[in-house]
């Protein structure tokens, strides 16, 4: 009699590698074909759309020069889209980190009136319709002169991350013990120096993929600045800036490609670095015990 | 230390000031930008309001029914919610299956794994509008690579636009049948940007899985498809649970997406996008206010009765 487990075990060992290939083909094949496309001559390519690969001597770097050069010159004006994205996502990442964490620290340590009501308000922060929102804030920015200016666009990111920020600190906070705190306070610190002195440090590795998780979200945003921004091409964001891009005549799909590209590898490079960051602080925090 | 507390409070009543005072500037900006929009929004689908005659939109407006009825009549509402429920639970399942594939295949150790598992999360973190944008190109029916390939390798007649036809016939096994093409190019899309999210929740409760449950049923000579439904299923069950309400509410909230892809164009229009169309192009701000009240409540319902009836574990879950 042929063993069940054995032939499955030996299907399921060919079949992890098929779906291993697989998803690595469907998660890296878009990207790769991205960053091909943006090097191939657009001729080439309506010619050739079969293509999956062009030797080097073929490729072309005239699509990044027509993204990337300012729109006085010709090009898309992709720098000052870069630069502004900048702007909103580290604003944005700095002010939702100076609130939530202390908003983190009070819902994780101190007991006040209202706490669990904060609980169930954050949540449905999180989860409510960004498109519900987007009526009355567009109609308040409007009378409040703040639509097409960034600092609106970076409070409305704030407003939006910080629940989730809190959310993610409180899950690590928990895991603190709090007789280092305790000893801080019998030493003579206030609650702030003992947040600022003891607890932050601690909570670094958080604190970090917190601030890369909020700058994700606001380089990767696309509603608020479509609503908010889309009068002044001055203003743009790089999401915004490629959107808008894929409407205009006369853009080849090829440029439209490299300002994905633009668009997409600050994100990556920061994921992979972060990757390792991560790991790294997390296992630094494990041998202290 | 004594200087620097004020006298007449107690130790409670200190820790309840400083808690306070240390949330107050999250609440204060949630409150400014999410809360009193939000009841702002019911104000305004009750009132007859466009941008032109915004100025003198207040609470004390008049008050009607008219933008409810305007939006419950109008045509193709019904049809955009119904694309909306099923958009949202395509997508949903849809994320959540390949998610669960991915966590098993990607469980072990194996040469490589660490640049794997990165890799499969860059759907879920690369800016939308450049995903949707290959997305568009790798499908389309002039240049796109999907089409050249299926015309030339798999016998494909002629190309087809899978993001602007909205049926398409297939035959199958001498059936003849019409699928919603366009709607199902985009729940595919939604599952692959966003199974990564439950691949990272379904790896993390995986690797909580105590090994000695799974080696002594693998020397009691369980069979993997055993040691699944047996033993890692009822594991993974609350985390699935709560996948499926977070995916849901997210994917029927979802507005960029299919903006990007389709623009709400054959039979995509999923109503976040239909209450965008009625803000832009109409500027009629009641009836878009009125839509997404709608959209709101309908979302509510929706995970009343799926908390009531079909999820019960996930209350003890989340508590």
């Amino acid at each position: 009699m042929i063993d069940r487990a054995a032939v499955e075990t030996r299907v399921l060992r060919v079949l992890r590698w098929v779906v291993i290939a697989g998803l690595v083909l469907v998660t890296l094949f878009p990207f790769y074909y991205m960053a091909l496309l943006s090097v191939r001559p657009i001729e080439e390519v309506l010619q050739n759309p079969g293509r999956i690969w062009a030797a080097p001597a073929e490729w072309t770097l005239s699509t990044y020069r027509e993204v990337l050069s300012p729109a006085a010159g010709g090009g898309q004006g992709f720098l000052r889209f870069l630069l502004n994205s900048a702007i909103v996502s580290v604003a944005a990442t700095v002010v939702t980190l100076l609130a939530s964490i202390p908003g983190a620290y009070a819902v994780t340590r101190l007991r006040f009136t209202g706490r669990r009501q904060v609980h169930f308000l954050f949540l449905a922060v999180y989860l409510f319709p960004s498109i519900l929102l987007a009526i009355p804030l567009f109609v308040l920015f409007t009378r409040l002169g703040l639509r097409g200016s960034l600092f609106g666009l970076t409070i409305v990111y704030v407003a939006q991350t910080v629940p989730v920020s809190i959310y993610m600190l409180r899950n690590y906070l928990t895991t603190i013990p709090e007789s280092l705190e305790e000893a801080a306070a019998m030493d003579g610190y206030t609650r702030l120096q003992t947040l600022r002195k003891v607890v932050l440090p601690l909570a670094a590795p958080a604190v970090m993929a917190n601030a890369l998780y909020v700058f994700m979200i606001a380089w990767n945003e696309f509603l608020f600045a479509l609503l908010f921004l889309v009068e002044d091409r001055a203003d743009w964001t790089v999401s915004l800036g490629l959107a808008q891009l894929s409407g205009g005549i006369e853009v080849s799909k090829t440029v439209l490609m490299a300002g994905s590209v633009v668009l997409t590898v600050p994100i990556v490079i920061i994921f992979f670095a972060a990757e390792r960051l991560l790991t790294e602080g997390l296992t630094a925090g494990a041998d202290k015990g | 230390m004594a200087a620097t507390r004020r006298p007449g409070l107690t130790r409670r009543q200190r820790e309840n000031r400083a808690g306070l005072a240390y949330l107050s500037p999250t609440l204060i900006v949630v409150l400014v930008v999410v809360v009193l929009p939000v009841l702002w929004t019911v104000m305004l689908a009750f009132q007859r309001i466009r941008l032109i005659n915004l100025r003198r939109a207040g609470v004390f407006g008049q008050y009607t029914l008219a933008n409810v009825e305007l939006v419950l009549t109008s045509p193709g509402f019904w049809s955009s919610l119904w694309i909306t429920i099923v958009y949202t639970v395509g997508a949903t399942l849809g994320s959540i299956a390949i998610g669960l594939v991915a966590a098993l295949a990607l469980r072990g150790r194996f040469p490589g794994r660490t640049f794997v598992r990165a890799s499969v999360l860059l759907p879920y973190v690369a800016p939308v509008v450049a995903v949707t944008f290959v997305w568009e190109i790798l499908l389309s029916p002039q240049f796109g690579l999907a089409n050249n390939w299926g015309t030339r390798f798999l016998g494909w007649d002629r190309p087809i636009a899978f993001l602007s036809q909205r049926q398409h016939e297939v035959s199958l096994l001498g059936w003849h049948f019409d699928i919603p093409l366009a709607l199902l190019t985009v729940i595919a899309f939604e599952a692959w940007r966003y199974f990564p999210f439950a691949f990272l929740f379904l790896l993390a409760r995986l690797q909580a899985v105590p090994a000695e449950l799974e080696e002594a049923a693998r020397v009691d000579g369980a069979a993997p498809t055993q040691i699944f439904r047996h033993i890692l299923l009822p594991q993974l069950g609350p985390v699935i649970a709560l996948l499926t309400v977070l995916r849901f509410i997210m994917t029927f909230n979802k507005f960029d997406d299919v903006y990007l892809l389709t623009g709400g164009g054959a039979g995509t229009e999923v109503v976040s996008v239909r209450v965008f169309n009625f803000l832009t192009a109409r500027f009629d701000i009641g009836a878009a206010s009125a839509q997404a009240l709608i959209l709101a409540l309908g979302l509510v319902v929706l995970l009343v009765i799926y908390l009531r009836y079909l999820a019960p574990r996930v209350e003890g879950e989340d508590r």
